[in-house]
């Protein structure tokens, strides 16, 4: 692995398995400060547990896992969470029963500035104006679209520095995702790193600095998101899974 | 006659609903039934009766140290007794909890004997008459203390904070893990304030039928878990329904019908329910198989 000074995330030699079978391999990856890298790669490749891993969901797993140089492979999933990486889960995780404000407020359940929360708050809903007119309607009820929308708010709401993103697009409407991805890019300017899991290679690639490729369980090419909208491999990839 | 009998039977549904929020809260978050729940209930009646008799505390005090004892018994069964067996199979921490269930009251008879033991309190005997009902200061204070502990309970878990990473953590315990929760505790709590609830509710069952025992806990735990059955195991308000209705149910049968079969009825009145609405009356989700 390169020694990068301005990584906020390293991730060394990580392999997940769940009893028999092996779902990563002893990856190596990184994030710089203020990239944005995609992670992209066929269903079962091995992404979501590489999230997981990073959230601290799985801890039988081996290699190391920094985070701004601290070794957080074994830390609980919450004290991850306020070390300063949020993650908006595959099928975004939004708490179907509680109502989008009541999701939005636990998005920031690690702050105790209570000011700058209302302060994130109405930024959040500047972000994504729907969800203003939403506030009091339990998070369940909404559209997909609404509901990503409100995922990605409420783990911005816990400021994190390093933000995951499982899938973003998943199950949307194309012009939904061209607003989620909007987003995803004016987040980024603000300041928040970002590690994006895609299937949908080619937004991914758009959006991002740096991508690397995933196939059962190993990279298998890493490089600049232009070089790799070229690549071969790629582009098989994402012939793969459109139509 | 029939308003006597819907206050006895609110009476007894209040303890009901009381017993059966500490099965719901701990099946909402990690979809186990803790069998042994019905004995926090019996050691709390006694650990009333403990504080009152042996440390003569006024019995207000009695109910809170009692809650508190009892509260921090169920967070340690929860870290002994089912923690570590959180990824095994469903069945396993069945098992444990019915181990649970005898440890209780193996200790409580090796401490208390079994025999039945009186509650020496002066207060509850006192009856007043309101119209056609007589009602008794016991029962005033299950009805008052009961409808206070709920509306407690109600406003903690939607109105703060941590009652809402509470319900969170019910709804989905990784999604509230990447929120920053720390589920592990909300666990903890959840456990916690069941079991203050039943202790609670045994010291005023041991008042109103003055006496405490061993086994108490055995017909008072099926019913309260029929009672969080029938208002939708997982929901708090069911909970409270469920135990309300059922104690009225109860009563009811029992005057109208017969005291035999009270219980039959109340069973019957469960199936009929659970055919109409499997999840229960308030219940949202599937339930998945015990
Ligand atoms: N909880 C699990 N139990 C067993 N196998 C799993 C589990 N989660 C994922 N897998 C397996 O691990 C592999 C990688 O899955 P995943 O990380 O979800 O890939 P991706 O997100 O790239 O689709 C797949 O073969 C999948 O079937
Ligand atoms: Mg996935």
């Amino acid at each position: 692995m390169m020694s990068n000074q301005q990584a906020i995330l390293e991730i060394e030699q990580l392999s997940v398995s769940y009893d028999a079978i092996k779902a990563v391999k002893g990856i190596s990856l990184h994030v710089k400060q203020g990239e944005i890298v995609a992670l992209i790669g066929t269903n079962g490749s091995g992404k979501t547990s590489t999230l997981q891993s990073i959230s601290g969901l799985h801890k039988n797993n081996q290699g190391t896992i920094r985070f701004e140089g601290k070794d957080i492979t074994k830390l609980e999933p919450h004290k991850i969470v306020a070390a300063g990486i949020s993650q908006v889960p595959e099928g975004r995780g939004v708490l179907a029963d509680l109502t989008v404000l009541e999701n939005l407020s636990l998005g920031a359940y690690v702050r105790k500035d209570k000011k700058n929360i209302a302060l994130d708050l109405q930024s959040m809903f500047e972000l994504f104006p729907r969800l203003a007119e939403r506030k009091k309607q339990l998070a369940g009820t909404m559209s997909g679209g609404e509901q990503q929308m409100l995922a990605i708010a409420r783990a911005l709401m816990a400021r994190p520095k390093l933000l995951l993103l499982d899938e973003p697009s998943m199950g949307l409407a194309p012009i939904i995702v061209k607003e989620i991805f909007q987003a995803i890019k004016k987040i980024n300017k603000d300041g928040v790193s970002i590690l994006l899991v895609e299937q949908n290679a080619n937004m991914a690639l758009s959006a991002a600095d740096r991508g690397y490729v995933m196939e059962t369980g190993s990279i298998v090419v890493e490089d600049v998101a232009e070089n790799l909208r070229s690549n071969d491999i790629v582009k098989s990839v994402y012939l793969g899974i459109s139509n | 006659m029939l308003f006597q009998q819907i206050t006895n039977g609110l009476t007894i549904g209040m303890i009901y609903a009381l017993i059966a929020l500490g099965y719901t809260m701990v099946y909402g978050i990690l979809k186990i039934v803790n069998f042994a729940h019905g004995d926090i209930y019996m050691i709390g009646s006694f650990l009333g009766l403990f504080f009152l008799k042996e440390l003569q505390v006024p019995l207000f005090v009695a109910f809170i140290f009692s809650a508190v004892v009892t509260a921090l018994l169920g967070i340690t069964i929860e870290r002994a007794a089912y923690r570590p067996l959180r990824k095994a199979d469903r069945i396993v921490p069945l098992i444990s909890a019915l181990g649970v269930s005898t440890f209780l009251i193996s200790v409580a008879q090796l401490i208390w004997g079994t025999e039945m033991r009186p509650f020496p309190t002066s207060f509850g005997s006192k009856t007043y008459v309101v119209g056609s009902v007589t009602i008794s200061e016991i029962q005033i204070l299950i009805l008052v203390l009961s409808c206070l502990l709920m509306v407690g309970l109600h406003l903690f878990v939607k109105k703060t904070k941590i009652g809402t990473a509470m319900r969170a953590t019910s709804i989905n315990l990784t999604n509230a893990a990447l929120l920053g929760i720390n589920t592990n505790r909300m666990i903890s709590l959840a456990f916690a304030i069941g079991s203050a609830l039943a202790a609670c509710a045994g010291i005023m069952v041991g008042i109103y039928y003055n006496a405490v025992y061993p086994t108490m806990g055995y017909m008072a735990g099926i019913n309260a878990f029929t009672a969080a059955v029938l208002g939708g195991i997982g929901s708090i308000p069911g909970a409270m329904l469920g135990g309300v209705l059922l104690g009225l149910v109860e009563a009811l049968a029992g005057a109208y019908i017969s005291t035999q079969y009270k219980s039959v009825i109340s069973f019957a009145i469960l199936i009929i329910v659970l055919l109409i609405r499997p999840s229960g009356i308030l219940g949202k989700k599937e339930i998945n198989k015990v």
